[in-house]
Parts: structure tokens; C-alpha cells; sequence
């Protein structure tokens, strides 16, 4: 059986699994939670951006448009590229690119 | 010849972030052919009911978007008088020399008052697996995926788009078949230059050059159904539908690429003629406009872009 992460998302307080290998806005929405806003889950539009602030994790390939090098750096990812390799904390941050 | 100057849009190149799954999603779920690999990584598909080369062009790269849209004109000459119309309009026009893209002739290209990249030329090489002319089967090959047909038009959101439209009617010759307009003007234009409801449309947003779609035209509603079978069965990001516009009437479901760019494939709408008056919504009944069953806004459409 594979690993189970728990997903903490800040502001909220709402936590949910995430299975290994899965990414974290999939598994949000497949447990039919929003609370991180759902665009279009191919790491294109930015929707789904946050700063993760505890745990370990990998990313696939992201807009620069919307998470820059110095953003991947600090934590920026977004949610529909990322995979938890622990358990997570996080918050939104879909104000977009900057830092 | 009744039909002159730009005759349709013929490619759109637009930037997607890993190349195969691109390939895999346009080619193996739209249904589109692989023309071309290029030397310098572009890649070129075309739809199997289309004659010429290709009309999608893809890019790897670090962000998704829109590089920019093309449009053909019927002749070469067309290509030397609208660079003085453009230019007359107060537009720059720079030159792209014939072979920049592997079968496309010179291009003459341009950036709208919204940000997007705009280029019309006059010839392109004809596709190896396009239509059959002689005692036509209806396909050389069983259409795959989606059964797209080919690539029919784009939607971009930028600023400026009663200026946009005031250029499309003014120095393109193009024909504004339905707006959404406020006290303050237009928020909303669909253009064209043939008898499609729309070849391209513009949608008012702060910011310029954004990419809302690429569309794909399917023969009917029952490949709109299955489109949305295929959706599901492969675990594609599903934006809206299916469902039907009010604008134009067509019968459609959108759907995200796994870049994130979003793509439609749709059916049917009216008929344009020049002759025909524009038809105009108002903000109040939008989300009849944009979902004719569901009447509602969706915020996600209205508000996600590459």
C-alpha cells in the first residue's frame, strides 16, 4: 500500500490526504474540498499557487510566468504540480508571481 | 472569387511546457496528425479535413501561451496591401521570411492593441493526408481521439478591444458578427472574415496577450459527447460543458491541454453574411450568453488564462 501524507492548508485549518506520488490539487478535489481555487491543473495558469511553509516535496515543470526561480526557491509552487514527499503544510498565495 | 483578402485563420503557434505530453494530448485524445518535428523543436500537426500543411505549431518552453495567430489571405499582392493599411492604421509591420516555418511563404506580422502577435501570408504547402479531391471518401484514415476536424479559431483576452475591433473591421476587412457591449462600449467581439461565426475573438482583461483558448471544430453534437467521453476516460482537465453558447449557438466542451492552455471542441452555429447585422448582448443576460443552458458565470472560465 502506498504512503499517505496530510495536507494542512493555513488559513482554514483544512487538512486532507494525499497519497503518495499524487499531486495536491487532484487529491483535493477528489475528496470534493476547494479549499485551494482549481484552474486549469496543468501548471499553466497560476490558480492554484501557494507557499508551502513545512514539509517535503517535488514539483513538475511550472510557468515561470507564474512561479519564477527565486519564487521555486521560497516555497512557491503550484498545487497542481506539486507532490507531497511528507506531510504538508502550506498557504495560498495566488496573487501571483513577484517575490 | 467572392471571398478576398483574409480568407480564414489558418495556424496558431502557442507554447506548451513538455513536448510529448502535448504530443500524446493533441495527436492521441484531439485527434490531430503529426506533420513535423523540426530541427529547432517545433512541432506542427494539422487536422485530417484540412488541405494545407499544418495549422497548429507547438513550442516548448518555460511558460504556456501564445506566440501568435495567423491568418491566410488569398493572394501575395493581399500580403503588400494590407502592410499599408496596417501601417496606415498605425500599426508597426515587420517581415517573416518565407520558410521560417517549414511550407509557410513570407509573413507579414503585427501586435495588436490587446498584446497578441497577429501574421497574415498567402501561401502554405499542401498537406500529404489532407482531404482526397478525386471521388472524395470522407476520410483517408479512421479519425482518432476527438475526431477533430481542424483547428477553426482562437479566443484572447487583452485590453483595448473596441480598438481591436475598430483594426479587424477597419484595416482587415472583417465582419463583426456579436459584441456584449456596455454604456462604455464593446467588452466582447467575435470576428470574421468568412461565413463562420467567428475566425477570432477578443475578451476585455487587464492584461495583454493572454491566450483563453484554441478551438476545434467536430462534425456533431454526438462527437461533442463523445469528446467528453474521451475527456473522462483519460483523466483530462475538464473546464466547462458540454454544454451550448448563446454567442454564436455553437455546441461545445472546453477542456485544459497539460500545459494548461485551454482548448475547445465544438459544433455547429449559424451562418454569417456580410449582409447580416451584428448581434449584441447585454452584460445582464452574459451568462446566457456564454452558457445558454446553465445561464450562470463561471468564474473559472472567465478568469483563467495562459
Amino acid at each position: 500500500m502506498s504512503e499517505c501524507f496530510t495536507v494542512t492548508v493555513e488559513e482554514s485549518g483544512a487538512q486532507f490526504s494525499c497519497l503518495d506520488g499524487e499531486r495536491v490539487l487532484i487529491a483535493m478535489e477528489h475528496q470534493g474540498l476547494k479549499h485551494i481555487p482549481i484552474g486549469c491543473r496543468g501548471g499553466g495558469c497560476g490558480t492554484c499557487r501557494v507557499r508551502v511553509t513545512g514539509g517535503r516535496y517535488r514539483t513538475r515543470k511550472m510557468s515561470r510566468a507564474q512561479v519564477s526561480e527565486i519564487d521555486e526557491q521560497t516555497g512557491y509552487a503550484l498545487a497542481c504540480r506539486l507532490i507531497p514527499e511528507s506531510d504538508l503544510t502550506l498557504r495560498l498565495a495566488g496573487d501571483g508571481p513577484g517575490v | 472569387m467572392a471571398l478576398t483578402g483574409v480568407l480564414r485563420a489558418g495556424f496558431v503557434q502557442f507554447r506548451v511546457l513538455e513536448m510529448d505530453e502535448a504530443i500524446n494530448h493533441y495527436v492521441d485524445h484531439i485527434g490531430l496528425d503529426l506533420v513535423e518535428k523540426a530541427d529547432d523543436g517545433r512541432v506542427y500537426l494539422s487536422g485530417y479535413d484540412e488541405f494545407d500543411r499544418h495549422s497548429i505549431v507547438l513550442r516548448e518552453a518555460d511558460a504556456p501561451g501564445v506566440d501568435f495567430m495567423a491568418f491566410k489571405v488569398a493572394g501575395d499582392a493581399d500580403l503588400d496591401a494590407f502592410e499599408k493599411r496596417i501601417t496606415d492604421f498605425g500599426l508597426e509591420v515587420d517581415q517573416v521570411a518565407a520558410d521560417e516555418q517549414p511550407g509557410v511563404g513570407r509573413r507579414i506580422g503585427f501586435v495588436l492593441p490587446s498584446g497578441h502577435r497577429i501574421e497574415l501570408y498567402a501561401e502554405m504547402a499542401r498537406s500529404d493526408n489532407g482531404p482526397i479531391t478525386e471521388n472524395p471518401d470522407v476520410w483517408r484514415d479512421d479519425p482518432r481521439g476527438m475526431r477533430a476536424l481542424g483547428f477553426d479559431h482562437c479566443l484572447f483576452y487583452g485590453p483595448n478591444v473596441a480598438e481591436v475591433c475598430r483594426f479587424f473591421t477597419e484595416a482587415l476587412d472583417f465582419s463583426l458578427t456579436e459584441m456584449v457591449e456596455t454604456p462604455d462600449g464593446p467588452i466582447a467581439v467575435w470576428l470574421t472574415s468568412s461565413t463562420k461565426t467567428h475566425e477570432v475573438a477578443f475578451v476585455d482583461h487587464p492584461d495583454p496577450g493572454k491566450f483563453h483558448h484554441v478551438s476545434f471544430v467536430l462534425e456533431s453534437w454526438n462527437d461533442v459527447g463523445h469528446a467528453a467521453d474521451i475527456v473522462s476516460r483519460y483523466d483530462i482537465s475538464r473546464d466547462v460543458g458540454p454544454t451550448r453558447h448563446g454567442i454564436t449557438r455553437g455546441q461545445t466542451i472546453y477542456f485544459f491541454d497539460p500545459s494548461g492552455n485551454r482548448n475547445e471542441v465544438f459544433c455547429g452555429g449559424y451562418t454569417y453574411f456580410p449582409d447580416h447585422p451584428t448581434r449584441v448582448w447585454t452584460p445582464d443576460q452574459l451568462g446566457k450568453g456564454i452558457f445558454y443552458y446553465e445561464k450562470e458565470l463561471n468564474d473559472r472560465f472567465l478568469g483563467v488564462v495562459t
